[in-house]
């Protein structure tokens, strides 16, 4: 019961609790920011026919992936659940599934079709791939024609979900770009919106910090499990040497970073002051418990994560970078936010949030966390991101082992 | 009036490195910092070219010291550095592996 105290949205400070935004509104409540008309592959083989579909269709998006064959076990779960969760996204208005054949790519279809959005599956074994790609081309310009007649509706702040996860970081994101998104968590998530952190091995050097910042004592003990198993079964299981070559990685050393520990607290600065998370979520899984801040368990590799955070349901994502990732995805808005003149001079149209003030000091971290507020809501009104302009779609899944 | 800007920034009166936060400093610059947990001011000379976002020593720094950094350890020296020098993966490593 201590969990639903915490997670009851505090007594709003004001400013920001009157906060709108414009969204779709879907069939089972949830509020999008997107209108996407998927062509989702359940596996590999049936990348060609989905790209087929979305180059027929226009304002169709197709996002192929590498797996879906011969997986099993929680490794096959997981790829469902990230496939049904994308599906099932409120940035989607409607979802066109193919796969190699009927059992698997009705499964898929069946999961989506619990939020009540038009979803339609075609199987291409029996048929080959033009029968299945004409077929689905005559749904598919039904359904884009029908979602592009959907309107946007106000929504209040409380309706958002916003997830967070940095990359190619360096010591300035730990300074500006990190804090910032903890400052707008500590801003919002009193306000009600829903957040979410991840990140696993990269919590590993401030793993004391993380456990603490759990509502209660059982949920960071839930979380301490889920860290403990990851190092016990991932990294002392696989690793050949002692991982310096991959944490800190080589962007995050030629930034400045030099250890793990210097890499986990400043990554550690995007939950904030005061928020506390509520549950511990499986890869993929949507958060269960009302409003508030949520951790998953993720890679920490920046398109593998994100992809895990849109199957889990969030709409906008903030991405905190200093050496300059330029990741994006296919349903997610990713908000890039920075601190480092370097990248800011050169690759700045990458970043859609410039803190690097926050370096000189004539920018506070009050005034960062607002300016990144405003972003999120002018994202969630219908503003491209830069990874959305530069066509970044990066849908990755997460292979938890090899395939049969 | 604007605030001067600061060479390097500390996160914690506790830490014992900073992160220098402009480009190009050069050895022998005489360096203004301000620790922004308690907004104060700091002042030390680079002793190294320090490239934006490397951390510098605050103070003389030996070999097995500790590295403080948000106010919680970071790691370890695995060599001596003198205040203004720089710290990075050259004498600073992780105790953990």
């Amino acid at each position: 019961m201590a969990t639903k105290t915490l997670s009851k949205p505090a007594k709003s400070a004001g400013k920001h609790g009157n906060l709108k935004f414009w969204g779709w509104r879907r069939e089972n409540g949830r509020v999008g920011v997107r209108n996407h008309v998927l062509i989702l592959p359940l596996d590999d083989l049936s990348n060609a026919a989905c790209e087929a579909v979305a180059n027929n269709i226009k304002g169709t998006l197709a996002i192929p992936h590498a797996y879906g064959r011969l997986q099993f076990g929680a490794d096959l779960d997981l790829h469902f659940r990230t496939l049904i969760g994308t599906g099932a996204n409120p940035n989607v208005a409607a979802v066109i599934v193919i796969g190699i054949e009927d059992g698997w790519t009705g499964r898929v279809v069946d999961g989506i079709k619990k939020t009540g959005k038009p979803v339609v599956g075609f199987g291409i074994e029996g048929h080959g791939d033009i029968a299945i790609i004409a077929k689905a081309c005559y749904e598919a310009k039904k359904l884009v024609q029908w979602a592009s007649e959907l309107q946007r509706v106000e929504c209040g702040i409380a309706e958002l979900w916003v997830s967070t996860k940095c990359g190619e970081s360096d010591t300035t994101t730990g300074l500006s770009s990190c804090p910032t998104v903890g400052n707008m968590y500590d801003k919002l998530i009193p306000e009600g919106i829903t957040g979410c952190f991840g990140e696993t091995s990269e919590i590993t050097g401030g793993e004391h910090i993380a456990k603490a910042r759990a509502a209660s004592k059982e949920i960071g003990e839930k979380w301490y499990k889920v860290w403990k198993a990851y190092l016990d079964d991932v990294i002392e299981a696989n690793k050949v040497d002692d991982l310096s070559d991959s944490q800190p990685t080589k962007g995050n050393i030629a930034g400045g970073l030099s250890t793990i520990e210097e890499k986990a607290l400043g990554n550690l600065e995007k939950i904030g002051r005061t928020c506390r998370y509520i549950d511990v979520l499986e890869p993929a899984e949507a958060p269960a418990k009302g409003p508030g801040l949520y951790y998953m368990d993720t890679s920490s590799a920046a398109a593998e994560c994100v992809t895990l955070m849109a199957a889990g349901g969030y709409v906008v994502h903030t991405f905190p970078t200093g050496q300059g990732n330029v990741i994006g995805n296919p349903i997610l808005p990713v908000i890039k936010i920075s601190g480092n003149p370097k990248t800011i001079r050169t690759m700045g149209e990458h970043i859609d949030v410039d803190v690097s003030g926050i370096l000189r000091r004539d920018q506070t971290l009050e005034s960062a966390g607002d300016a990144l507020i405003e972003m999120i809501i002018r994202t969630a009104n219908g503003r491209l991101t830069a990874a959305e302009a530069l066509g970044h779609r990066e849908f990755s899944l997460t292979k938890l082992y090899r395939s049969a | 009036m604007a605030k001067a800007i600061p060479q390097f920034l500390v996160h914690s009166p506790k830490d014992n490195v900073g992160v220098v936060v402009i480009e190009d400093l050069k050895a022998g610059t005489e360096m203004m910092g301000v620790i922004t947990e308690t907004d104060s001011t700091t002042r030390i000379a680079a002793k190294s070219n320090i490239p934006i976002g490397h951390k510098v020593a605050l103070v003389d720094l030996k070999k097995g010291d500790t590295i403080i950094k948000y106010g919680e350890d970071i790691g370890k020296m695995v060599k001596d550095a003198k205040k203004g020098e720089h710290v990075h993966v050259h004498n600073l490593k992780t105790k953990r592996w």
